[in-house]
């Protein structure tokens, strides 16, 4: 098939999903009892029956489903997320301005957790009964099976409380002042501690699997033969075994980019990380229809772009895969 | 005779706070106080908001006609002097003349009558200014109140967590004022303190206004308002110094442990006129639960000194009514329901609700919160030892409980409802019999008496105190006798401050009032 059918059709199932995804997420929030009228009284300690009716007339929730439901469509087919209830702020404002917090927190965190995930796993596959290798087994058990939640406080309660290392909360302190350079290092020291919490999960997913496909790469055959050879053992491993083993890891770190967004939800609330997580997280308890809708929509957007880029990053590491044609 | 007793109190009281004044150390001018708040704020503008999170920077920003010190009397702010007419229809205000906003336009009458009309259009307590038919403005200090009927809630109504002075000049220009865009931006009020940073779900930045129109306030020099929505991480940021205050801490785990922090002052004082009371509400129209006996049964089992022991860890104040304890027209002498299973059960039979097996009849609780989960949890408990089975239905969220509650589609719910100042405006609303079922908060008791409603509507426009008090005591004796509610405890709403922290707001409004007089110690 020629390259840019495949393009295009790809690019047609994108859109068919955000669509799906938009309808799905609407009519779901729809059929939920109560509305965001009864958030916004609870955030004002209660209001009169009137007030409330007003709320609702003013945001359009008086109208039939469908009504809301093509309103909504016709402006995002505008590209206008609309107006978000509780903040009264423009939806895609409001995800502009958290997004940057979230992706220095996600992709710092994949990093971390790639990096140290495959160099763990491919040092304890060398040697997968010594010391180091049941340490990377049991570290890597604990941070998946331990909330992201209890780590966060754990980690809070010993840097922060404890041996005060790091900041508790947020992402920048107010009253620093200085140049670049002072917020740059303010901000990195806010960073560690929800970076550290969000790796742990996938620190441990990594590390497992590049530990097991290194083991199954380091018994094949060609692995053998480049021993056979008289290759140095660092070259066999990192060299051959290394980009073999590689390809299932990065399409796990591919698939666990939605994931992360969904992590993030829960490490940033407990770190009052100022990213789309809380948001997400805070809009769903306001019922704020308009700024979960465009979270998902742009939720939705980073998987499939995600999904294109672990496409691409695999074509680099797998020549079978045709990288560069 | 009780007038004279009072005055020389208070007499007492002003000598006792001038020798505590001038023993403690002189306020020190200058520097940053860092403050955590522990949710997301809608507006700024809390002319067209109310509820605790638009009230504390509400009432940095904004100023209000009266402030009210701890004991529930006015002090003069924006107002130097008020007085009322004999007839009470007539509330005349004097304002001071010094007062601009914060763009450097004088304040007159002109922007009370604008900000009455906006408030009065717009917020959600529509009892507080309903009575105000016209406000005029013989000149540009004087503001009188025209009123239907006497109306002393307005006294109340008329502090900052309430009754905002906005300018006119800019939010007079015709657009809707509920999304102004200067509610969050741009900010232009009359307070001690003006926005000049918000970065919503992070922080906000509060600094000193050089024209406020007290001489020498505010004290600090700025308020940094971190963001800060989990409790857990808000007590490690107390502990270890990062922030100096924050209030409305309600964990009771959490605040016994703050108790413990060397440092750390965490008190439950201040919180009167917000006025939080967690009770048992109870739909007086579904099936056995019409029968008054029923509902006293309920009450006999319950046993309230377990929840305050186990469940609130000793934090929380015992209420016996819908007003809070701390206000003045609290009533403490009313029916109480001591844990008396035998009692319980001999009024079940009585109301013909006879014991068949182990069980009389079945019944559901609501709860819209996860921190009420362990008081309804209890409630079923305690309820199947008189034999009644009670099936616990969580709620997805707040909108789904607030739905059920609004259409009184519950038998028992778990319920916090707030003062918010005077009885007409917080309290009114549970009880009369013109207010059910109209959503969350409304009476979704389904409660109904000839003599309350009567009783609520003489106090309303009592002017008189004492008659009023009279009024309300009345009114509390009869609701817990007729238990449409089984009031628990006022909620353990904590103000924690670092010991670096002089004048802490103490007054009835906790952090939604001016804080032009707290400062840092050096």
């Amino acid at each position: 098939m020629p390259a840019a059918r495949v393009t295009l059709i790809r690019i047609f199932y994108a859109l068919a999903l955000l669509l799906a995804v938009l309808v799905l997420n609407f009519s779901l929030m729809h059929l939920a009892p109560g509305d965001v009228a009864d958030t916004i009284s609870q955030s004002m300690g209660g209001a009169d029956a009137e007030v409330l009716e007003r709320i609702r007339i003013d945001y359009g929730l008086d109208q039939p489903f469908l009504v809301q439901l093509g309103r909504y469509i016709g402006n995002v087919l505008h590209f206008d997320l609309g107006y978000s209830f509780f903040y009264n702020q423009s939806v895609t404002s409001l995800i502009l301005e958290r997004l940057p917090a979230t992706l220095l927190l996600v992709v710092s965190a994949q990093v971390l957790a790639l990096v140290v995930g495959v160099v763990l796993g491919v040092v304890s596959a060398r040697r997968p009964n010594g010391m180091l290798s049941h340490f990377v087994t049991f570290l890597a058990l604990f941070g998946y099976s331990a909330p992201v939640f209890w780590t966060g406080i754990l980690l809070l309660i010993a840097f922060s409380l404890k041996i005060p290392l790091f900041p508790v909360a947020g992402m920048q302190d107010i009253t620093v002042t200085g140049g670049f350079f002072a917020h740059a290092w303010d901000i990195l020291r806010h960073l560690v501690l929800p970076m550290i919490t969000l790796a742990s999960i996938f620190l441990a997913l990594y590390s497992r699997l590049a530990r097991a496909t290194m083991m199954e790469v380091l018994g094949s055959d060609y692995v053998r033969t480049a021993k056979a050879k008289g290759l140095s053992q660092r070259d066999v491993v990192y060299k051959h075994a290394l980009k073999n083993a590689l390809s299932p890891v990065i399409t796990l770190a591919g698939l666990q980019f939605s994931a992360v967004v969904s992590g993030a939800v829960l490490v940033e609330t407990v770190f009052s990380w100022p990213g789309l997580g809380t948001l997400a997280f805070q809009s769903i308890i306001a019922r704020d229809t308009p700024t979960i809708l465009g979270i998902l929509f742009f939720s939705a957007l980073v998987v499939i772009v995600g999904n294109l880029l672990t496409d691409f990053a695999l074509r680099l590491v797998d020549p079978r895969l045709g990288g560069r044609r | 005779m009780t007038h004279m007793f009072k005055r020389l109190l208070a007499a007492t009281a002003t000598v006792a706070l001038v020798a505590t004044g001038a023993a403690a150390e002189e306020p020190t001018k200058g520097g940053t106080l860092v403050v955590a708040v522990g949710s997301n704020i809608r507006t700024m503008n809390s002319a067209v908001q109310s509820g605790i999170a638009t009230g504390f920077p509400g009432a940095q920003i904004f100023a209000s006609p009266l402030r009210y010190d701890e004991d529930w009397t006015p002090q003069p702010y924006l107002a130097e002097s008020w007085e009322t007419s004999a007839d009470g229809l007539h509330v005349t205000l004097h304002l001071v003349h010094n007062a601009k906003f914060h763009d450097g336009v004088p304040i007159t009458s002109k922007d009370v009558a604008f900000s009455v009309k906006m408030i009065k259009e717009n917020h959600p307590f529509k009892a507080m200014f309903a009575p105000v038919e016209s406000v005029d403005t013989p000149d540009d200090y004087t503001a009188v109140l025209n009123l239907s009927q006497p109306h002393p809630a307005l006294m109340l109504a008329m502090s900052g967590q309430l009754m905002s002075i906005i300018p006119e000049h800019i939010y007079g220009d015709g657009q809707d004022i509920k999304t102004h865009p200067r509610n969050i931006e741009n900010v232009v009020g009359s307070g001690p303190f003006k926005l000049t940073e918000f970065k919503n779900g992070e922080y906000f930045v509060l600094e000193k206004f050089d024209d406020f129109f007290i001489d020498g306030r505010p004290y600090l020099d700025k308020i940094v308002a971190r963001i800060i929505t989990d409790p857990a991480a808000r007590a490690i940021a107390y502990e270890n110094g990062e922030v100096q205050m924050g209030s409305f801490e309600t964990i009771p785990r959490i605040v016994n442990r703050l108790k413990k922090v060397d440092g750390l002052t965490v008190t439950d004082k201040g919180f009167g006129a917000i006025g939080p009371i967690d009770w048992l509400a109870i739909n007086t129209a579904k099936g056995p639960l019409q029968d008054v006996k029923v509902r006293k049964a309920i009450a006999y089992a319950v046993d309230k000194q377990f929840i305050l022991k186990a469940l609130m860890l000793g934090t929380a104040t015992d209420a016996h009514t819908g007003i809070h304890p701390d206000s003045p027209f609290y009533e403490p002498d009313v029916e109480t329901y001591d844990l008396d299973l035998d009692k319980a059960n001999a009024l079940l039979d009585e109301a013909g609700f006879p014991m068949q097996g182990d069980k009389r009849f079945d019944l559901t609780i609501d709860y819209g919160w996860a921190e009420a989960k362990p008081q309804v949890e209890y409630v079923k408990a305690a309820l199947k030892k008189v034999g009644i089975e009670v099936t616990v239905r969580a709620s997805a969220d707040f909108p789904t409980w607030a739905k059920r509650m609004g259409e009184g589609d519950f038998d028992l719910s778990w319920d916090a409802v707030y003062n918010w100042g005077d009885p007409v405006i917080g309290v009114h609303r549970t009880y009369l019999s013109s207010n059910i079922g109209k959503g969350v908060w409304s009476n979704t008791q389904n409660y109904s008496n000839a003599r309350v409603d009567e009783l609520l509507e003489m106090a309303g426009k009592e002017t008189d105190p004492e008659k009023r008090k009279a009024l309300y005591s009345e009114f509390q004796k009869i609701v817990a006798d007729e238990v449409p509610i089984y009031f628990i405890n006022a909620l353990p709403y904590h103000l924690v401050y670092s010991n670096k922290v002089g004048n802490p707001p103490m007054g009835i409004w906790s952090t939604s009032s001016p804080m032009d007089m707290t400062y840092l110690k050096e």
